[in-house]
């Protein structure tokens, strides 16, 4: 941002003495989804070379159940949605409301982690685990460091919910509100490469 | 108890209307790839187009929609971000299977 | 209860090993009896391991690089010395084992653990201060980065005499470093190692980033910053783009070490070669990462020490970007020889000579600033000059290396190894010497001695011909690097040349060593009392030697380039504000030092399969960030009052300094009569 001469006095006054810490917060937090963007493009790009490497053993299309993974989709694109009102009733100071949509997408978001979880179980105990092949490796890995995200958004949910019942919707409580909304809804996105690289295209 | 409000000094804020439009967007929009894979009626080609490009859009209805990503100049470091990010990635994405891919035939 | 862990880990059986472990305890109980006896644990504590001064932190980055810099040149001497005993039917003194592990510990430690916190240690004293910052966007991140990188360095450290260190290079390549070919302890500590300091390293490049991009002064519009906060710009963003690809390669290796995955595996189904290309995706941004502070330090000191303003300010910003947008294309080059054929060869070849073009335009820049300047040959200076000649040489080598065909020939042979040193020292390190000598009096508020400033320079320079250029000419010859012993004994006598010169290299660090000492018995004779010893041009030397914990007690405005340069010809460099104001400074805390130390529990329970400790370790982790996290009360304030009385104590420095020095800063003391 640049700041012309003639207008320091009045604007940049106000501007020094308090360095705007929201919008850094904020920027700074995006800064970081870029980076996790650059770090799923990696494992992505293992995924890829790795998608052929079945050794013997089960191709995607034997083991994805398409109609699941819908169902896991919409889970978590729900769960966005919830969220997106969990922010709209932060900005009315609706301090319930904001408790009740962060609870809905809490359990939306628990829902899929749950299907991801049963997934995992059951390829695991069919003796498809990611020690079976090169493909099944990059499988467990790439949607596994997914999952893990969201496990860490669903403890920071928690953690928010305790932060509003104990602190109200003071500004940091409403900043860090807003940094892990971004990380929901990049999560999201991040999912939707998954489901069509890995369960879409693994199934043509 | 501090009521005080978040000022997001430029950058747009969400309202109901924009989150619903992107949610209902998004639903279609992933109803139509899986509806194209698992139909199995397309080609190959055709389908992988499909959900490739629902793919796309549907991202970008996260970014515009849900993650409020604009032209404004507010947003104006994280659009750049984004660009900068999407480059790097492509590039080392498309390099990798560009090797991988070189080294798989000349040396498998 | 302790996994793979028993005495039998402790290697009682290397005299080499146990007498270097014996010295390194010796050491630790001297200084931390000194700091006993000197009474210096509170200080010790408040001042300076809780602090999120981002001065305090950097000073700590460069100390714990200069004692890396020690460990990992004690492998140097090792590996020199072996090397120029080794010919024929001698054995040297060092099994193959041993050997591998020195020159694996000795790329790791000098790349992550020595050049990373040098140049984020100056990046964190210089450029808050630079654009007229009061603090960096996140000192509690700052804190946690630098805590994690020692804790890295920890590992290492440990890894000495518990266990034992990585044998597979400092770049792993699969499948050596798979637990098929690799089973001990080595590769799972540089792993930690290594992805711990590559988190704090990440932390940093968005702490940076954020900085440089949203708080610098008024007036300061991007192309009015110094080069060496451009630098530091640039920098950053590879940061946070090439680390997050090593961090994937480490973690697929773990996962295969660990729980028997297939990604660099032999078999089933497992891609060794996608290793390699992961890890030089990071590892080629990675040099340009250790570089470009470098070039921002020589810009700010060729222009300080020509007293002019640097040549083509525009072109060496366009250069410095250009260098960063081509580094991410480059990085095939590190294995032209892994069977890829012409046309992947090619492309990375071609974008490989392109980078040096840009780099050349720094060069001619820098040459024209010294034309027709006042130029003077202080320490720093002397740096620069060392460097420009021999990393161009360097340089010049890489383009050859660049051919693939002449590639084919040299690829890991020690001309290889010539050519990066030769970027590494007399690039990098002379960078990061020449910016320790520079900014040093505005760290401590004295400068370090001259005389044994440019004796150690001589060393380094003598030493470093001595010690690289007889392992380009055995390149040539055909010497693979990473030899613990040879049969051709013609290449003995330029190994022996090359064992001199790093004898001749120690010589100039102790001469670093009694530097310091020197300079801290002398340090009140010759104490800086105007912040402007070098009469510089940026804004860092606007404040005190040491500055306030503030740095400014108002934010500059900014006109041009070269701030400070500037405002001293307008007369307004040293005039005090009308009203005086309360900041906000963050407070001290051990959170981050509790980050470092609870990942360095982790990384050492993993490597000894401790599962129930590894576990505490992440646990306790994750409570202690939730609980920052959930912390509103973190910043205190300094009065205004407070700020008043040391801005006027620093006024009546100035006032004293400039009595004393009357051919000084005229300047200075037109401002300050105007007060």
């Amino acid at each position: 941002m640049t700041i012309d001469a003639s207008t320091i006095d009045t604007f940049a006054r106000k501007e020094i003495e308090h360095p705007d810490t929201v919008a850094n917060h904020a920027f700074g937090f995006w800064l970081y989804l870029m980076t996790d963007l650059v770090l799923f493009a990696a494992i992505f790009a293992a995924f890829a070379v790795l998608s052929h490497n079945y050794a013997g053993g089960p191709t995607g299309k034997e083991l994805f159940d398409l109609p699941y993974t819908f169902g896991e989709t919409m889970f978590l694109l729900f769960s966005s949605a919830a969220y997106g009102l969990a922010v709209l009733a932060m900005y009315k100071g609706k301090k319930n409301s904001v408790l009740t949509w962060l609870g809905v997408t809490f359990l939306l978001g628990l829902g899929f982690i749950s299907m991801e979880v049963n997934e995992f179980y059951h390829m695991i105990l069919s003796g498809n685990g990611p020690q079976r092949s090169g493909f099944l490796s990059a499988f467990f890995t790439l949607v596994g460091t997914h999952g893990a995200h969201v496990t860490f958004g669903l403890i920071w949910m928690v953690t928010m919910m305790g932060q509003v019942v104990i602190k109200g919707l003071t500004v940091p409580v409403q900043s860090r509100l807003m940094r892990l909304s971004m990380f929901w809804h990049f999560l999201d996105i991040v999912w939707i490469g998954v489901f069509t690289i890995v369960y879409l295209m693994g199934s043509t | 108890m501090n009521q005080a409000h978040i000022d997001t000094t430029g950058a747009s804020r969400g309202s109901f209307k924009s989150y619903a439009t992107g949610f209902i967007l998004s639903i279609i929009l992933t109803v139509i790839p899986f509806a194209l894979v698992m139909s199995g009626t397309l080609s190959e080609a055709a389908v992988l187009c499909g959900i490739f490009a629902a793919a796309i859009v549907q991202i970008l209805v996260h970014l515009h929609y849900f993650l409020h990503l604009d032209t404004s100049s507010a947003m104006r470091w994280n659009v750049l971000a984004v660009l900068l990010t999407l480059l790097i990635m492509t590039l080392f994405v498309w390099g990798t299977l560009w090797i991988m891919g070189h080294l798989n035939y000349r040396l498998m | 209860m302790f996994g793979k862990l028993s005495f039998a880990a402790i290697p009682f059986e290397n005299p080499i090993i146990m007498g270097a472990v014996g010295g390194s305890i010796l050491l630790a109980v001297v200084i931390l009896s000194l700091i006993t006896y000197y009474r210096k644990w509170t200080t010790l504590w408040k001042e300076w391991l809780t602090s999120l001064d981002h001065k305090r932190i950097g000073i700590m980055y460069i100390i714990l690089a200069m004692v890396m810099l020690l460990r990992g040149f004690s492998d140097a001497i090792l590996m020199r010395s072996q090397q120029a005993l080794a010919a024929g039917m001698a054995h040297g003194y060092l099994p193959p084992g041993h050997f591998d592990q020195i020159f694996s510990a000795h790329g790791t430690i000098m790349i992550v653990f020595m050049a990373m916190p040098f140049l984020v240690g100056l990046m964190n004293i210089v450029v808050p201060q630079q654009i007229g910052a009061r603090d960096v966007a996140f000192p509690f991140l700052n804190s946690v980065s630098l805590w994690l990188t020692a804790a890295g360095a920890l590992l290492v450290m440990i890894s000495l005499g518990v266990g034992e260190f990585s044998r597979a290079g400092w770049s792993g390549y699969a499948p050596l470093v798979e637990r098929q070919y690799s089973p001990g302890t080595g590769v799972d500590y540089w792993i930690w190692a290594f992805q711990i300091a590559g988190a704090g390293s990440l932390i940093t490049g968005i702490n940076f980033l954020v900085t440089i991009l949203r708080m610098r002064a008024p007036g300061m519009t991007l192309m009015r910053m110094p080069l060496f906060s451009w630098t530091t710009l640039f920098t950053n963003v590879l940061m946070i783009f090439a680390f997050p690809v090593l961090t994937v390669a480490l973690t697929l290796l773990t996962l295969d070490r660990y729980l028997g995955m297939h990604f660099f595996t032999n078999a089933l189904g497992g891609n060794i070669m996608m290793y390699v290309n992961l890890f030089w995706i990071w590892g080629h941004p990675e040099v340009y990462i250790v570089i470009l502070p470098a070039f921002g330090v020589f810009s700010e000191v060729v222009a300080t020490f020509s007293g002019k303003r640097l040549f083509g300010y525009r072109s060496l910003v366009y250069a410095t970007a250009a260098i960063m947008v081509l580094s991410f294309s480059v990085w095939v080059h590190h294995f032209f020889t892994m069977g890829a054929g012409p046309d992947v060869n090619i492309f990375f070849s071609i974008t490989t000579m392109l980078i040096a073009i840009p780099t050349g335009v720094k060069i001619f820049n820098w040459l024209f600033t010294m034309y027709r300047g006042r130029i003077r040959f202080a320490t720093p200076m002397y740096w620069t000059l060392g460097f420009l000649f021999t990393f161009t040489v360097g340089g010049m080598a890489g383009v050859l290396l660049s051919v693939p065909p002449a590639d084919y020939v040299l690829h890991n042979s020690l001309f290889l190894v010539a050519h990066f040193h030769t970027m590494l020292i007399p690039g990098s390190l002379f960078g990061f010497f020449a910016g320790y000598y520079y900014w040093f009096p505005k760290a401590f508020g004295f400068p370090l001695n001259e005389k044994w400033g440019k004796g150690a320079f001589w060393c380094w320079m003598i030493g470093f011909y001595l010690a690289f250029a007889p392992l380009y000419v055995l390149g040539f010859m055909g010497m693979p690097r990473r030899m613990e012993h040879y049969a051709n004994p013609a290449w003995q006598p330029y190994l022996v040349i090359a064992a001199v010169g790093t004898a001749v290299i120690l010589i100039g660090i102790i001469f670093q060593m009694i530097q310091l000492a020197v300079s801290i018995k002398h340090r009140h004779a010759v104490r800086d009392l105007t912040g402007d010893p070098w009469d510089g041009r940026t804004l860092e030397w606007a404040t005190s030697s040491p500055p306030a914990v503030y740095n400014f007690a108002k934010t500059p405005v900014v006109h041009d380039i070269d701030a400070f340069a500037d405002m001293k010809e307008k007369g307004i460099a040293y005039s005090p504000p009308d009203q005086y104001h309360d900041i906000h400074m963050p407070k001290n805390t051990a959170t981050g030092l509790i980050i470092g130390a609870m990942a360095a529990v982790f990384g050492f329970a993993m490597v000894w399969y401790i599962w129930w400790l590894a576990i505490l370790g992440a646990f306790i982790l994750l409570l202690t960030v939730i609980a920052r996290a959930s912390d509103d009360g973190t910043d205190y304030i300094v009065p205004a009052a407070e700020i008043e009385r040391i801005e006027k104590r620093r006024y009546r420095q100035l006032t004293a300094a400039a009595a004393n020095r009357p051919a000084d800063g005229p300047a200075m003391r037109q401002s300050l009569a105007e007060m």
